[in-house]
């Protein structure tokens, strides 16, 4: 009987392998951050000196946490593209026959998201401080930044992955994409919470993207990020999306895929 | 009209329905013209109606300034159509049974670019309807209007022509799909966000002012918020008109090869 450890490292190190070594899968995913990053922190960093924009970082800074669990995120996401693309190409089913314990395979694809991540956000991280940012904050502040990506990226990839288990098709991945990108802008993206207008600002409010780059501005700022509250909402995003991605693995299963 | 022209004009009318009914017929292709612009436009709006407290910048309402950047989205937008369209004529065979015909080269070539801005024009007149609706003021009044159309629709010709042209060049949706970001990135890295004087980073705005997006946008939003800025619109149809005279000989010569290929 194939171990579960086997199927999980099988899967990650197919999937690892693949975005390593196709540039149509790698760079898209170093440039749309730094793309994003540079488009930003780049041409709105005069918004820094709107009266009430106070982050004593820069903009710099404050841009770059958000490029940060975007690049998460969005990691997550190309990651459901895979699996979904798996399904697309007969892959996933004979995985499927071949694994005695399915979860591994979803275990397996969620390394890949944070490997992938690790390598994005290695190669961001290296710009910003190039770029001048600064990092206020101290080495507990840098490992509460990360830990909050990897929540991100794994709530994203699950979400993703309960998507492309249910669609089991490519065309899917506007399913995944869109509701991602919705919740990422739909929180403080240019400017602080107190500064946005409109419908907006009400929907940041309750959008649980919102307290998770609030606490990671809190972190690289060295102020007071809002654990109590990101902690509990990063937590509860893996866990409905595991919930989720769980669900979509039976269906997968019942449909004989 | 000549018979000769009364033809072609019969072609083009054929081909640019056929686009039509195509992009209609298709809801993922219709969605995004028109609600990414829009949803943009209101993220824009919200979170950036903080930098009208900048001194020196142009309008009170972020709105207004923000409506140019949904009209050059909605161009890229028709880029993408008439290139990916064309791309799959390509791949389907389409344009080799065609060239059997005796259809003229040309109306394929006009017929979907009149489509493509067919499409366009509803989508302008959605995101300024929507904008009116959201308290989009236009300073130009009615003329300003029909300028502002003009204008969008020698832009969106101007986009549509490089797809077209990328689109019968490279004879794959998927390559057409992969230019998007680039041409994408010339939107934000210009002055569509802010004004190029109020851009900080000054290599920012040394990119802002190279690149010639910044003086599409600068010509729409003038529009909104300037009034009648003889400059502004000049720059803005001058490089959209040779943007266009260029996408359309390059894809117009693109045809002309790949019909020899086929």
């Amino acid at each position: 009987m194939i171990r579960f450890g086997q199927v999980t490292g099988a899967v990650w190190w197919r999937a690892t392998h693949t975005f390593l070594t196709n540039p149509q899968f790698l760079v898209p995913s170093i440039m749309f951050p730094l793309f994003f990053f540079t488009a930003f922190a780049g041409g709105l960093s005069s918004l820094g000196d709107v009266p009430g924009f106070d982050f004593p970082s820069g903009y710099t800074a404050f841009q770059f946490c958000f490029v940060l669990l975007q690049a998460s995120a969005f990691g997550g996401v190309f990651t459901g593209f895979g699996i979904a693309s798996d399904f697309e190409n007969g892959f996933a089913r004979r995985l499927m026959l071949g694994a005695p314990n399915r979860t591994a395979i979803i275990v397996g694809y969620l390394l890949t998201a944070l490997t992938r991540a690790a390598v994005v956000l290695c190669v961001v991280t290296i710009v910003a401080l190039l770029g001048g940012m600064t990092f206020d904050g101290g080495p507990l502040d840098v490992f509460g930044m990360f830990a909050l990506a990897v929540f991100v990226s794994l709530a994203a990839t699950l979400f993703a992955a309960g998507v492309a288990l249910r669609a089991r098709t490519i065309q899917a991945g506007p399913a995944m994409q869109m509701p991602v990108f919705l919740a990422l802008f739909l929180a403080p993206v240019y400017v602080p919470l107190d500064l946005l207008a409109g419908w907006v600002q009400t929907v940041a409010r309750v959008n649980p993207v919102t307290p998770l780059i609030e606490a990671a501005r809190g972190f690289v700022s060295g102020g007071d990020a809002d654990i109590a509250l990101a902690a509990p909402v990063a937590l509860g995003l893996v866990v409905l999306f595991a919930a989720w991605a769980l669900r979509g693995l039976r269906r997968a299963e019942a449909a004989g895929s | 009209m000549s018979p000769a022209a009364g033809t072609l004009g019969l072609q083009v009318a054929q081909l640019a329905r056929r686009s039509l009914l195509r992009t209609f017929r298709q809801p993922a292709q219709v969605v995004p013209i028109v609600l990414f612009p829009l949803f943009l436009l209101a993220v824009n709006t919200a979170g950036l109606d903080a930098a009208t407290e900048l001194p020196g910048f142009p309008s009170d309402s972020y709105v207004d300034f923000a409506m140019a950047f949904a009209f050059m989205q909605g161009a890229l937008f028709s880029m993408i159509s008439a290139g990916t369209d064309l791309a799959r004529d390509v791949e389907s065979g389409f344009l080799q049974r065609l060239a059997l015909t005796p259809m003229r080269r040309a109306a394929l070539l006009l017929g979907q670019l009149a489509g493509v801005m067919a499409v366009s024009l509803l989508a302008g007149a959605i995101y300024l309807l929507v904008g009116l609706v959201a308290g989009v003021s236009v300073v130009t009044g009615v003329g300003g209007v029909a300028v502002l159309f003009a204008l969008a629709l020698l832009i969106g010709l101007a986009f549509a022509s490089l797809g077209a042209l990328i689109g019968l060049h490279f004879g794959s949706a998927e390559a057409v799909q992969g230019f998007f970001p680039l041409f994408f990135v010339l939107l934000f890295l210009s002055s569509a966000s802010l004004p190029r004087e109020l851009i900080e980073q000054d290599w920012f705005r040394t990119v802002a002012t190279w690149n010639p997006v910044s003086y599409l946008v600068e010509g729409i939003r003038s529009l909104f918020v300037i009034g009648w800025d003889g400059q502004a619109l000049a720059l803005a149809f001058g490089i959209a008109a040779v943007v266009a005279a260029a996408g359309v000989a390059g894809a117009a010569r693109a045809l002309g090869t790949r019909v020899v290929r086929a």
